[in-house]
């Protein structure tokens, strides 16, 4: 059997790659969401006084919030106090490098094809595993550390570098922000940290991968990047689950500080576990990422390519502090059977000639729904602030959904504000004149999508790129027929 | 090469081929002549395997197997092109990545290793030659902003890439001035071999004067009315499709 026929039967004969789960002895925080368990997890973690006070100030504060229900997504109400917040693998003494971490954790992560033995990886990538509630391993961490980039858990973030941390932790995604923004302000058990010094220009791409595998767990991490003055970094989020029949929440948070003149890229690609055909099980992934552009001249991209996830509720967004930021999204989301997602922007301009750039492609297939939603606004002082949005939706089929919702708010005349927004679907005809040509049904619409979403792949750091385009097709595998 | 037996195709129920009989041999150039609505675009879409048509009788036979029971990728790996009327944009999808694709689908079918790059990039600027193709044009998302001329010729080159066997060519006359007929019909006339055959559907003689045709058959109501050599079309083009029409009809009458 040739290569290419090898990976025709794997992308017919598997469903979702990684929904394998393996067994290991854990050091559990016990079912329910109260102060005592956040204490128990500030103590298990040795915080510092400060940051426990600040996640009984956000416990108290989510006590005091409803959860949302303006997305447009319909799920069960989940019983938070029915999950766990904190799983970890014991181990029995804490590794110093990357040779002290127990090979078995290291074998999970070659599983899902990510190496953490740095003679192996390709040089390019830096690497931070986050393992259910803990980071497991980051990787490169001493070269990058000659340049002065810190990279490294958030856990070991707090005890290595208390003042930064103390200083950007909420500064961009506040408590109180939203629900489960509180909720995981409250209950975060660990996540990355990445600070570029000024005038620093990052040599490897930063990456984060977080693999949830325990039952019965909420996952809640954190990721704050800093870039001062004139630095540049490109960060790429990964994340995988294993199969399970009950639904597992994912609420996390990240922030993005940029300085002057500084250019943080942030890259996702989702995977979480979608549920099975019939919406049993999934991911719910209730997301809050945000970047502030507070220097002049800074930007921040956003690029994710969102696949996973029985219900996906997420807006990167960019607050346009700096005069002549620029803030970017570019999305690609796809639903297939029973997924929800309701995903989009907020680019708020406040500084002058700040810039915003929105490119939604939303694939909708199955039964399931698919929603962009966004907000422009541009507040009085953001003299010829410009905004761009395309949001595209292409439907598979006839009981898929595809919705837009978005929001414009001008309060400075001189704004340029543009919105261009299509729906189409994937055509017979191009099935066909694809057939013709002797291509196969599946790999027509694998073209046709990756095709689609060609403007969004393209900001993918290269690699990703083409993970992220097999991604596709797999998670649209069996919707046209 | 192709037999097709009293080929019988209806779409939603409403019969438009009612019994068709074909023979085309290796090395032949057949021209599929008729009036507006007579089916002749409906038998190339059956020869290809649009779904919307239903096959209600007959049989195909292409290179002794049944085609009527492939499906439309397979038929196409066999050696069966056709080169569409009206050619579909797949946008962000160029030409280049379209026909590596198909070619190496075409290739893996046939049991053959797929191209390299540089075997296929060769392979393209040979071919590109042929119809005067110009690669900016290849490197466009499909047909996506092409003008009428530009994707005919796009048919064109596509047929030159993957060698089928067997090409029809719907239409592919229509929406072109002279020059581009003139270029579409010289990349035809250097595809053609002793081993591969070609059928033409057109409407007006005009594209016949560059691809010369062995046999001209005009359709009718869904059959085959008549069949002559080149000058059959010469006559229609002087004389309309109203003799055969009043031909067709008093003979229906008298039978």
């Amino acid at each position: 059997m040739s290569k290419d026929n090898q990976l025709l039967e794997d992308l017919t004969s598997k469903e979702y790659e990684h929904g394998w789960s393996v067994n290991y002895e854990a050091d559990e925080a016990p079912a329910g969401l109260n102060e005592g368990i956040i204490r128990w997890i500030s103590s298990k973690k040795e915080e510092p006084q400060w940051l426990l006070e600040w996640r009984l100030k956000a416990f108290a504060t989510w006590q005091s919030m409803a959860e949302p229900s303006w997305a447009n997504v319909n799920y069960p109400k989940i019983d938070l106090q029915a999950l766990k917040y904190y799983s970890a693998p014991k181990q029995s003494k804490k590794p110093k490098n990357l040779n002290e971490v127990d090979p078995e954790l290291i074998a999970i992560y070659e599983r899902l094809g990510i190496s953490l033995n740095e003679q192996k990886r390709l040089q390019g990538i830096a690497v931070d595993a986050v393992l259910d509630s803990v980071s497991v391993a980051t990787t490169f961490k001493d070269t990058l550390s000659k340049l002065g980039i810190i990279f490294c858990s958030f856990s070991e973030a707090v005890k290595e570098h208390p003042e930064l941390i103390k200083k950007y932790l909420g500064s961009v995604v506040p408590i109180q922000d939203n629900y489960y923004a509180a909720l995981n302000s409250a209950v975060f058990s660990d996540g990355s940290f990445c600070y570029i010094p000024k005038g620093v220009r990052c040599p490897m791409e930063l990456s984060t991968y977080f693999r949830i595998n325990a039952a019965n767990t909420g996952q809640f991490e954190r990721t704050l990047i800093v870039a001062e003055e004139s630095s540049y970094v490109s960060y790429l989020e990964g994340c995988t689950a294993p199969q399970r029949d009950e639904n597992q929440l994912h609420a996390a948070v990240v922030e993005i500080y940029a300085a002057a003149h500084a250019e943080v890229k942030y890259s996702t690609v989702q995977n979480w576990f979608p549920g099975d055909k019939e919406g049993k099980g999934g991911i719910y992934n209730f997301v809050t990422k945000r970047g502030i552009c507070a220097g002049d001249y800074s930007k921040i991209s956003w690029t994710q390519v969102e696949t996973g996830s029985a219900v996906t509720w997420k807006y990167p967004s960019c607050i346009l502090k700096g005069d002549h930021s620029v803030g970017e999204f570019y999305s690609v989301a796809v639903t297939n059977n029973y997924q929800q997602a309701d995903t989009g922007t907020k680019m708020i301009h406040i500084g002058k000639n700040t810039k915003s750039r929105i490119v939604s492609k939303g694939i909708s297939a199955g039964k399931s729904q698919n929603s962009y939603r966004g907000q422009v606004q541009v507040m009085k002082r953001a003299q010829h602030a410009i905004n761009f949005s395309q949001c595209d939706s292409l439907l598979m089929g006839n009981a898929c959904g595809a919705h837009t919702f978005p929001y414009i708010d001008i309060a400075n005349p001189t704004a340029k504000v543009e919105h261009e927004a299509t729906t189409s679907k994937i055509g017979e005809d191009q099935i066909f004149y694809c057939n013709q040509r002797g291509i196969a049904t599946e790999d027509a619409v694998a073209l046709i999508v990756n095709g689609y979403a060609k403007e969004v792949l393209n900001q993918l750091p290269m690699e990703f790129a083409v993970e992220a385009q097999k991604l596709l097709a797999l998670t649209l595998e069996g919707s046209v027929g | 090469m192709l037999s097709i037996k009293n080929l019988h195709a209806s779409i939603e129920g409403t019969p438009i081929l009612k019994g068709i009989n074909l023979q085309v041999n290796p090395g032949e150039v057949h021209a599929i002549m008729g009036p507006n609505g007579s089916g002749k675009s409906t038998l190339a879409s059956v020869l290809a395997g649009r779904e919307e048509y239903e096959v209600t009788q007959g049989e195909v036979i292409f290179q002794g197997k049944e085609l009527l029971e492939l499906s439309p990728e397979d038929r196409a790996r066999e050696g069966v092109f056709l080169a569409f009327q009206y050619p579909i944009e797949i946008p962000g999808v160029s030409t280049t990545n379209f026909l590596r694709t198909a070619l190496n689908q075409i290739r893996e079918y046939r049991g053959q290793e797929p191209l390299d790059a540089v075997k296929f990039l060769s392979l393209m600027k040979e071919k590109m030659a042929l119809v005067e193709i110009d690669q900016k044009l290849l490197s466009r998302s499909l047909n996506e902003g092409f003008s009428g001329g530009e994707k005919k010729r796009n048919e064109i080159f596509q047929m030159a890439m993957l060698e089928p066997k067997l090409s029809i060519l719907d239409e592919t006359d229509s929406g072109l001035d002279i020059d581009a007929l003139r270029i579409v019909s010289n990349g035809v006339n250097k595809l053609k071999s002793p081993s591969t055959a070609t059928i033409v559907v057109t409407h007006y003689q005009r594209l016949l004067d560059y691809i010369v045709p062995d046999v001209v058959h005009v359709l009718y109501q869904g059959r085959i009315v008549k069949s002559g050599s080149k000058e059959l079309a010469l006559e229609l083009e002087q004389k309309g499709y109203d003799w055969i029409k009043e031909e067709v009809d008093t003979a229906k009458a008298t039978a």
